[in-house]
């Protein structure tokens, strides 16, 4: 009846596509027809699709972490009290491009880089400064780095040390997601083999010395900024999650002992429903391996815990206001999609690093969000409805699928050295790119709804002079530090890393007699070398 | 004719050089990618190696002040100023104009159409349209 309604009438005749930005066809309409039909399912319970937790927000809101991070040490560690000033729950830093490759601030090819997208991190010295007065026992503290992540994980348990607080207290989240980086934002540094190694080095450290970490934080994020479609970002993540579960469980852990410090990182793009659908099929699928396949028995290991980021390439340099309803929106999805912690992008991000008023404003999206619009009052509000649960059945399906291709190919590791994900990825790009350009899709400001005359955004500068004020740092502290001990921890990690051992307490070693991020770095390269990555266009 | 494209930089955002490579080589342009974290002296040594006439820069790492003149200074040093240099990036209004003051023939931010980018070399090079 109603389909012959809508048949005869007339509908728009604008060239808007109507799938969802990955390009899932949708219908105009759902009905109980579509909707699948199963037990009925509860919030903390297995598959966990209505969220992990039985009390949902209700028990424990979302922690509001705003990734944050750039110039000196002295400086970033001002913005941090400023944000938990502001009611910030947790904190979150960002390193700069040589701090994320493993480079010392005087490095050659460092030049231009120091403190511009991140704070400059060469030693223990400038983590000493970033966490001064920052009670390490009482916050949680992610860390946004891979390569060198069990490097910069060390410092930040001597920083704790010398505050008196034992490792064991510890909580906080360091990424550590090597595959992601192969697989779209491409910070490796040494070849997939030493790479997973270190990092199942760190997860075995920490699940005896600091258990209160999360390991790692499995990033679907920056597989979805670099273009991917919803489906990809959740196959892909999920993926690389059970590669690592894989490597763990080779090295001879129990998956009991590690799989629930395991954790998730996601992005919230602009296309409401679909995002929401991922999150809940992301939680369903994953509980579903770790449980069957992976044979895990207690019921933490089965939960899937994420973080969630509102999706930085949604935004646009044109009309940059318009750039906090984005977030706005985005977030929504990610708190109805039932994220444990959230990070909302600054208007102006899309220009630079933000400055302090469009940081905050971020922040009080979140705010507004928790306390004014009431959607944390009941468990998974969408839930149930005709369209919601058809979409997250259908997201679980396309990446099941992905999962038998990519075990086609042999694996992650095969699929990333034979550019699969890379190619899947930039060929979404470019179609997404197309529509766009077809105006098969819109952007407000940017392809539609222009305008000529745009006032500049005021926008945080990073001042020239700091890359040689941090040099001059880095300098300092060689000079300063003993000399004869700083190589001796050195060589032996040289050693350690040509044999077996888990690598942390050598690099813990070395870390705490200020040996430089660059050095340590250096050290493991001389044993693993470096990894270049064939460019798939 | 030849452009070779390049991430100068530490970052490895390189979503945008592989659209906009793949854009330029539909539009008929020989394209020459040339990967990640490419010194100034990489990029100019394949714009010679390849004969490129144009070469195209991305980054979003914010060190574009650095590194853009870093390339044309390269190619002074290599006495191959006939070769154009463009970029594309996270680039702030008030750089773009210092950068072409420093020799970048033009700098195309985010949400330019990949069709303003084939315009601009087509018009700057109307006799090597080749497509």
């Amino acid at each position: 009846m109603w389909r012959e309604d809508f048949e005869s009438g007339s509908v728009r005749d604008d060239n808007i596509e109507t799938s969802t930005i990955s390009g899932i066809p949708l219908q105009p309409l759902y009905t109980r027809e579509d909707a699948p039909r199963r037990e009925e399912e509860f919030p903390g319970q297995f598959p966990y699709t209505r969220g992990i937790h039985p009390s949902g927000y209700r028990g424990r809101l979302w922690t509001m972490r705003q990734f944050s991070g750039f110039a000196t040490a002295e400086e970033t560690n001002r913005r941090y009290k400023y944000l938990l000033a502001n009611g910030q729950t947790g904190l979150s830093v960002a390193f700069d491009m040589p701090t994320l490759m493993g480079q010392d601030s005087d490095a050659p090819t460092s030049r231009g880089e120091v403190g511009h997208c991140g704070v400059a991190i060469d030693s223990l010295a400038d983590m000493e400064t970033l966490f001064d007065g920052i009670p390490l026992g009482e916050i949680t503290t992610s860390m946004t780095i891979n390569s060198p992540a069990a490097i910069l994980l060390c410092m930040y348990i001597a920083v704790a040390e010398e505050q008196g607080i034992p490792a064991s207290k510890l909580g906080g989240t360091l990424q550590n997601d090597i595959l992601k980086e192969f697989i779209a934002q491409k910070e490796f540094i040494f070849p997939p083999a030493p790479s997973m190694r270190l990092v199942v080095d760190s997860i075995e450290y920490c699940a005896k010395e600091v258990p209160k970490w999360n390991t790692i934080s499995i990033s679907g994020y920056h597989i979805r900024e670099a273009g991917s479609t919803a489906a990809q970002e959740l196959a892909f993540t999920l993926a690389d999650g059970m590669a690592y579960v894989d490597a763990c469980l080779e090295r001879g852990m129990h998956i009991d002992d590690f799989a629930s410090r395991l954790s998730f990182f996601f992005d919230a793009h602009i296309d409401f429903f679909e995002e929401i659908a991922k999150f809940r099929a992301a939680r369903r699928i994953w509980a579903r391996w770790m449980r069957e396949r992976y044979g895990a028995q207690q019921e933490r290991s089965w939960k899937l815990r994420f973080h969630t980021q509102t999706a930085g390439v949604s935004l646009t340099a044109q009309q940059p206001e318009l750039n906090i309803a984005r977030t706005a929106i985005e977030a929504l999805a990610a708190v109805l999609g039932g994220t444990q912690s959230l990070h909302t992008n600054a208007m102006d991000e899309v220009l630079a690093l933000p400055t302090d008023k469009a940081a905050r404003l971020a922040l009080r999206t979140q705010q507004l969000l928790a306390y004014e619009t009431g959607v944390a009052n009941t468990i998974d509000p969408l839930g149930g409805s005709y369209f919601i649960e058809s979409l997250t059945d259908e997201m679980e399906r396309q990446a099941e699928a992905y999962f038998k291709r990519i075990e086609e190919i042999g694996g992650v590791i095969p699929a990333i050295e034979v550019g699969f994900f890379q190619k899947e990825i930039a060929d979404a790009a470019f179609r997404y790119q197309q529509e766009l350009e077809q105006k098969r899709r819109l952007v407000v400001g940017v392809n539609e709804f222009t305008v000529d005359d745009e006032p500049a955004l005021e926008i945080l500068r990073i001042d020239p002079r700091l890359e040689s004020e941090q040099v001059a740092r880095v300098h300092g502290v060689r000079a300063k530090r003993d000399a004869a001990k700083c190589s001796r921890a050195l060589s032996q990690l040289r050693k350690a890393a040509a044999g077996t051992d888990n690598l942390m307490p050598y690099i813990l070693d070395a870390v705490r007699v200020y040996a430089t991020e660059g050095e340590i770095m250096q050290a493991m390269i001389e044993v693993f070398g470096t990894y270049t990555e064939t460019a798939v266009v | 004719m030849r452009i070779v494209v390049a991430k100068v930089g530490l970052d490895g955002h390189d979503r945008g050089v592989k659209v906009v490579a793949r854009a330029l080589r539909d539009a008929g342009y020989e394209v020459i990618y040339t990967g990640l974290r490419q010194t100034p002296e990489m990029v100019v040594d394949a714009a010679l190696q390849e004969d490129a006439q144009v070469i195209g820069l991305s980054i979003h790492s914010g060190a574009h002040m650095t590194l853009f003149p870093a390339v044309v200074d390269e190619l002074k040093r290599r006495k191959a100023t006939d070769i154009v240099v463009f970029g594309g990036g996270i680039i702030p209004e008030d750089d773009i104009a210092t950068l072409k003051k420093r020799g970048v023939a033009e700098i195309f931010t985010p949400g330019t159409p990949l069709q303003d980018i084939v315009e601009w070399l087509r018009q700057r090079f109307p006799e090597k349209t080749s497509s």
